[in-house]
């Protein structure tokens, strides 16, 4: 850890393991000492909401596959089952499903928290590559569950989707095949699922404990983007931070329970409850909402190969979201123009989700196209430029400037020369 | 500084996305009336009573048909449902006839029902279902009501209002509504200009409007004797309430429940609120 520890094991059986494995170590200065910025907002509370959305899917997702048939003739039954025979087995399962949007709904705020106040900039790179991985496996698991409950969008979600990678020359085919584990979606297909959506999020887990390492070495960034200089600046994570947090758990939770008790279904697509049918096609096959703007994105191309290039690209351009942005400013809040592009891009990301809902036809599929275009422009054109003719507004010294009264303690770190006033350009 | 010319860029882009409107898809949308439901909002429940006139039509018209396969007899006595008696319940599945077996002589037999047999459907298979159906396969009913949903049909600025709106009045009866109204939407006649198929009826609320099903309802062909009118309108309430039963049968316990978690986590978050205040206020941040 980057901080010095401050543990002082007691005598006995707690100095003699932290001898041996100094886990309780680790849990005092990563969970209670850990010194966190003094001056983080509430978006910053979506990084424990987030692992408490990741307990819950899988404390809820252990008993349902206790339940739960992965075969073709009977894995929507067994759902029934669940929902009908199996005690409370209502509430795992709407919690399970509304879980995972609200799982989304967290991340995509944890996400645009990252972007608009720079949190992926040095040293937070590996720190933001983690969180990109965690997406993509979150993006896995969540496609694989939705195809276990044997809908017809279930169903027709899993050939479209597994049908993408036909589009990959020479070896579109035999790669298809190989992911069916046959000629069409069918009982192996959905087996394997089974499998991969059980193993998935455990490997996520991992990936989530290496992000959180990732952030306790620089430590977290916060919305002025100027780091931590003296100890002034901070903020023991517990009780500060434990309080703050789980308070904004509990205001997520209310809006989690009254979804999965009043409006369990609302998310979900009507034609999911009719049991799969190999031949017949849905009129509209819409993926879950939390995949639409990617959907858009896809159907945006007219040729299918770049289609899936492109939507595979936005997320994968993420990766190099911290080179694209010139700024040496890390907050959204110091640079006036940056803030207005974020705004349009948040917006675009939304217009795209909204898209992806619609057919792709007519005026939907040129604001499809439209809006495709402009996802990419801002990575690869506007962050750049923007970088370069900005001029950012003056940032305060330190954290312990912009929130406390007395003037910040000038025995503390020595910042060096560039990192101190990054708003000047060289 | 560049003063105004970021307003300039918000402003054209805005110009750019407003246009976007309803009706640049082909299809029609239709206008699906919402009708008041028992079960409905944060307090729904439902009427017993009613949940027993919709089994009764369900048994006399729709089950020569659709089946009920998730269905058990039984649960037409469980707490939240109809809440037949034991009795009623036991002489209700002895109405069916289950093929049971192997028995000693490796022979499949038939016998009464029980009540925890599942319902028994109408037809062995799915092909025979359309035989006897000129070529339609009537869908099972047990989750009918939450199969079928309502396009909100409202232009995308103004839907997020009306998802808050749902979300928050707990409006999930697009099924029951949908149902209700393709169950009184036939028409006996196919306005001028709609050319039918053979087979099929017109329908206002079906997509498309031509549906395989015959007219199902007309008033008096099912007899209550509680003295509820005996009318299209009435059958179908009841038989969509008895099938968003079917469908959900953990209605009640699920909206009773949720009440009290909501208690509960409304306590807690403002406890947690005030103990946070309370620590924060020692410190500037």
């Amino acid at each position: 850890m980057a901080h010095q520890s401050t543990y002082q094991p007691k005598p006995g059986l707690d100095k003699w393991l932290d001898d041996r494995l100094p886990v309780m170590r680790m849990a005092h200065d990563t969970m209670l000492d850990f010194p966190t910025p003094r001056n983080l907002n509430y978006f910053w509370t979506f990084g424990g909401i987030l692992t408490f959305c990741l307990m819950v899917q899988i404390i809820t997702g252990i008993v349902l596959a206790m339940h739960y048939t992965p075969h073709v003739d009977m894995a929507f039954a067994s759902v029934e089952r669940i929902m009908r025979d199996v005690n409370w087995g209502w509430l795992l399962r709407y919690t399970h499903a509304v879980g995972a949007s609200m799982f989304f709904v967290a991340v995509y705020i944890h996400m645009f928290r990252g972007m608009y106040y720079g949190s992926y900039k040095a040293p937070r790179e590996v720190l933001w590559f983690l969180g990109v991985i965690i997406l993509l496996l979150m993006m896995a698991t969540a496609f694989m569950g939705y195809v276990l409950v044997w809908g017809q969008m279930s169903f027709w979600a899993a050939t479209v989707i597994t049908n993408l990678f036909s589009a990959v020359p020479f070896v579109g085919e035999p790669i298809v095949t190989w992911l069916w584990g046959g000629f069409a979606v069918d009982n192996p297909t959905l087996n394997r699922f089974f499998a991969l959506h059980y193993l998935l999020p455990f490997a996520l887990l991992g990936v989530v404990g290496l992000h959180i390492w990732a952030l306790h070495v620089p430590g977290n960034n916060n919305p002025i983007g100027v780091d931590v200089k003296s100890k002034k600046d901070t903020l023991p994570f517990h009780p500060y931070y434990t309080l703050k947090d789980g308070f904004a758990i509990a205001v997520f939770a209310l809006l989690f329970a009254m979804l999965v008790f009043y409006a369990p279904n609302y998310l979900n697509h009507a034609d999911n409850y009719i049991e799969a049918n190999p031949l017949q096609t849905p009129p509209h096959i819409v993926p879950e909402w939390y995949f639409l703007p990617f959907y858009a994105i896809l159907r945006a191309v007219p040729d299918k190969f770049l289609g899936v290039v492109a939507m595979f690209g936005s997320i994968l351009i993420l990766f190099l979201l911290p080179w694209f942005d010139t700024s040496r400013v890390k907050s959204g809040t110091y640079r006036p123009l940056f803030k207005w592009f974020f705004v349009i891009f948040v917006f675009v990301c939304l217009g795209l989700g909204y898209l992806g809902a619609k057919p792709a036809e007519g005026g939907y599929l040129t604001m499809g196209r439209i809006f495709t275009t402009y996802y990419f422009l801002h990575f690869l054109v506007i962050l750049p430029i923007i970088g370069l003719i900005e001029t950012p507004k003056k940032l305060p010294n330190s954290i312990s400037e912009a929130v406390l009264d007395d003037p910040p303690d000038s025995g503390g770190a020595q910042p060096s020369g560039a990192a101190a006033s990054p708003e000047k350009r060289l | 500084m560049l003063g105004k010319p970021h307003y300039t860029i918000f402003a054209v882009f805005l110009a750019l996305i407003v246009p976007i409107k309803q009706g640049w898809a082909a299809g029609e949308a239709i206008d699906i009336p919402t009708q008041s439901w028992s079960f409905g909002g944060i307090f729904g429940q439902f009427d017993q009573a009613q949940l027993q006139r919709g089994f009764k039509f369900y048994k006399e018209v729709c089950a020569t048909c659709h089946g009920l396969k998730f269905l058990s007899y039984r649960n037409l006595g469980q707490k939240g449902g109809p809440e037949f008696s034991e009795e009623q319940v036991k002489a209700l599945a002895a109405e069916a006839t289950v093929i049971d077996g192997p028995n000693d002589d490796g022979e499949m037999f038939e016998r009464p029902g029980r009540p925890t047999d599942r319902f028994v459907s109408p037809f062995a298979n799915d092909n025979e279902a359309r035989v006897a159906n000129g070529g339609a396969l009537p869908p099972d009913l047990s989750v009918i009501t939450k199969a079928r949903g309502i396009p909100l049909g409202v232009p995308w600025y103004v839907e997020p209002f009306y998802w808050i709106r749902d979300i928050a009045t707990a409006y999930q009866e697009h099924g029951a509504n949908y149902l209700y109204a393709l169950l009184v939407g036939y028409k006996e006649q196919a306005p001028d200009g709609v050319e039918m198929a053979e087979g099929m009826h017109y329908n206002d609320y079906f997509p498309g409007h031509q549906i395989a099903m015959p007219n199902p309802m007309s008033d008096d062909i099912v007899d209550y004797d509680d003295g509820t009118p005996q009318t299209v309108q009435q059958y179908a309430a009841d038989v969509t309430a008895f099938l968003m039963w079917a469908a959900e049968p953990h209605l009640e316990e699920r909206k009773r429940i949720g009440f009290r978690v909501m208690v509960y986590l409304l306590i807690l978050t403002v406890l947690l609120y005030l103990a946070k205040k309370k620590l924060w206020s020692r410190i500037e941040h």
